[in-house]
């Protein structure tokens, strides 16, 4: 099953548990959702009101980063790591 | 109410307490890091909302049911997803009147208006104005969207609002929302083409203030002057005469005296800080009429700050003035204005100060 990994950052704020999640799913939609289930005030950090990945977000499924940052479609292979990071040009 | 000032700056909030005549001492920072836009004490329950920017993980809503010691994160307004919109920031929170308990109301960039009857649990969007056919023709100011900023309930009608936005000017609803008026007859927008400039739609309140005592007395800071209505808004006259500039974000009136108001004035609009490196505050007594720039215990050498929109505030009793500024500086008078000290000097970036 892939798991999911939040940056650090997002501990302040929320209760994340102590590593990463592991959740079914076939596409980054799939994978977060599934999380969100159980920690529905992260979706609002995580994406926008409209479903897509917040501006100053990025995700990396392993190494690579996602191409669809407003479906969130992209593919995540079974084992597969996602992160969920914050992106440098959001930094004040 | 008048002895503790709420500050919303760039990296966190902090209360001002007043220990002793013309002695204010702030405190720790709370969400230290976080911008927080603005801040609300509800007055009927002494509930305090904060208002936070997480940049990366957009804006959040806070709540303190013990006047500030603690705070829980409660729902944040926001579209279903079919809209396709985005909340990117709260720019005005109000409450609503004592005959509703929970009634708040929050303004957002996109320009969106929501309604909370249960002190911020949860939120709805208020449709028609959010559906407004004209909304296509709404624009941002000094933000890429519209943006709603001022929040003003009648005392005398809780059914009545005003609201203002950059850029789509003046709005009234007499029905708690169901319906809205544009309204702004004798408004200026300098920025649009020569045949659009009195239109309502098109002009940009930096902010919308209303006398408690005369709520029909408002005041505008608007991006190109000061505006004053006596009649609710419906019809507004230009004063010529403010010194040292016309141009600013912030404004505020008395509370029991629609004829005095006083400004925070910066150069113009291309050039935004005070005017000859010099902070003053500029007061009207007559209603719009004569202006005084009131400059003692304010920097007149090397100044250039420039005070937002939120960042001005009159206590309830009009006797003392509170500003804070682009610089992190904050100041209060305890004399309506002819007398400021500084409260402090390395603050961060200051967005909003709220007397409670």
């Amino acid at each position: 099953m892939p798991r999911v990994a939040f940056t650090t950052h997002l501990r302040r704020h929320l209760d994340l548990g102590g590593s990463d999640i592991e959740v079914s799913g076939a596409t980054v939609r799939e994978v977060l959702e599934a999380v969100f289930r159980t920690r529905p005030r992260l979706r609002g950090y995580v994406l926008e009101d409209t479903g897509a990945l917040r501006r100053h977000m990025v995700i990396f499924i392993d190494n690579d980063q996602i191409q669809d940052r407003d479906r969130l479609g992209d593919p995540v292979p079974a084992g597969a790591t996602v992160h969920v990071l914050q992106a440098l040009s959001g930094g004040r | 109410m008048s002895d503790r000032i709420l500050l919303g700056t760039r990296k966190g909030l902090f209360a001002v307490e007043r220990r002793g005549e013309r002695r204010w001492e702030i405190g720790d920072a709370r969400f230290l890091g976080s911008p927080v836009n603005l801040t609300l004490t509800d007055l009927r329950d002494g509930a305090v909302y904060a208002a936070l920017d997480h940049g990366h993980f957009g804006a959040k809503l806070q709540r303190s049911r013990d006047g500030g010691q603690s705070f829980e994160e409660i729902a944040m307004p926001c579209f279903a997803e079919a809209e396709e919109a985005s909340v990117k920031a709260i720019w005005s929170l109000s409450a609503g009147s004592g005959a509703q308990p929970g009634r708040l109301y929050a303004g957002t960039i996109p320009g969106a208006l929501f309604i909370s009857d249960d002190h911020g649990d949860s939120w709805s969007l208020v449709r028609s104005l959010w559906d407004h056919p004209t909304r296509e023709k709404w624009f941002g100011g000094g933000t890429d969207l519209p943006a709603l900023h001022s929040i003003l309930v009648d005392p005398r009608d809780d059914r009545h609002l005003w609201i203002a936005l950059s850029c789509a000017g003046v709005w009234e609803t007499r029905d708690g929302g169901e319906s809205w008026e544009n309204i702004g007859e004798g408004l200026r927008a300098e920025y649009m083409p020569p045949e659009m400039t009195e239109s309502p739609l098109v002009q940009d309140p930096h902010m919308l203030v209303s006398c408690r005592a005369a709520p029909d007395s408002l005041w505008m800071q608007h991006h190109n002057g000061v505006f004053r209505s006596s009649d609710g808004g419906r019809r507004w006259q230009e004063c010529t005469r403010v010194d040292p500039s016309a141009f600013g974000f912030a404004i505020a009136v008395d509370p029991d005296d629609p004829r005095v108001a006083w400004t925070v004035p910066g150069v113009k609009d291309e050039c935004r800080v005070a005017v000859d490196a010099a902070l003053c505050v500029s007061r009207t007594l007559d209603g719009g009429e004569g202006w005084q720039a009131l400059r003692e215990g304010l920097p007149q050498r090397h100044a250039y700050d420039i005070v937002f929109r939120h960042a001005l505030d009159v206590s309830a009793d009009g006797r003392r003035l509170a500003f804070g500024t682009s610089t992190g500086s904050v100041y209060v008078s305890e004399d309506r204005g002819e007398s400021w000290m500084a409260v402090g000097e390395h603050l961060p970036q200051v967005y909003s100060v709220a007397f409670g």
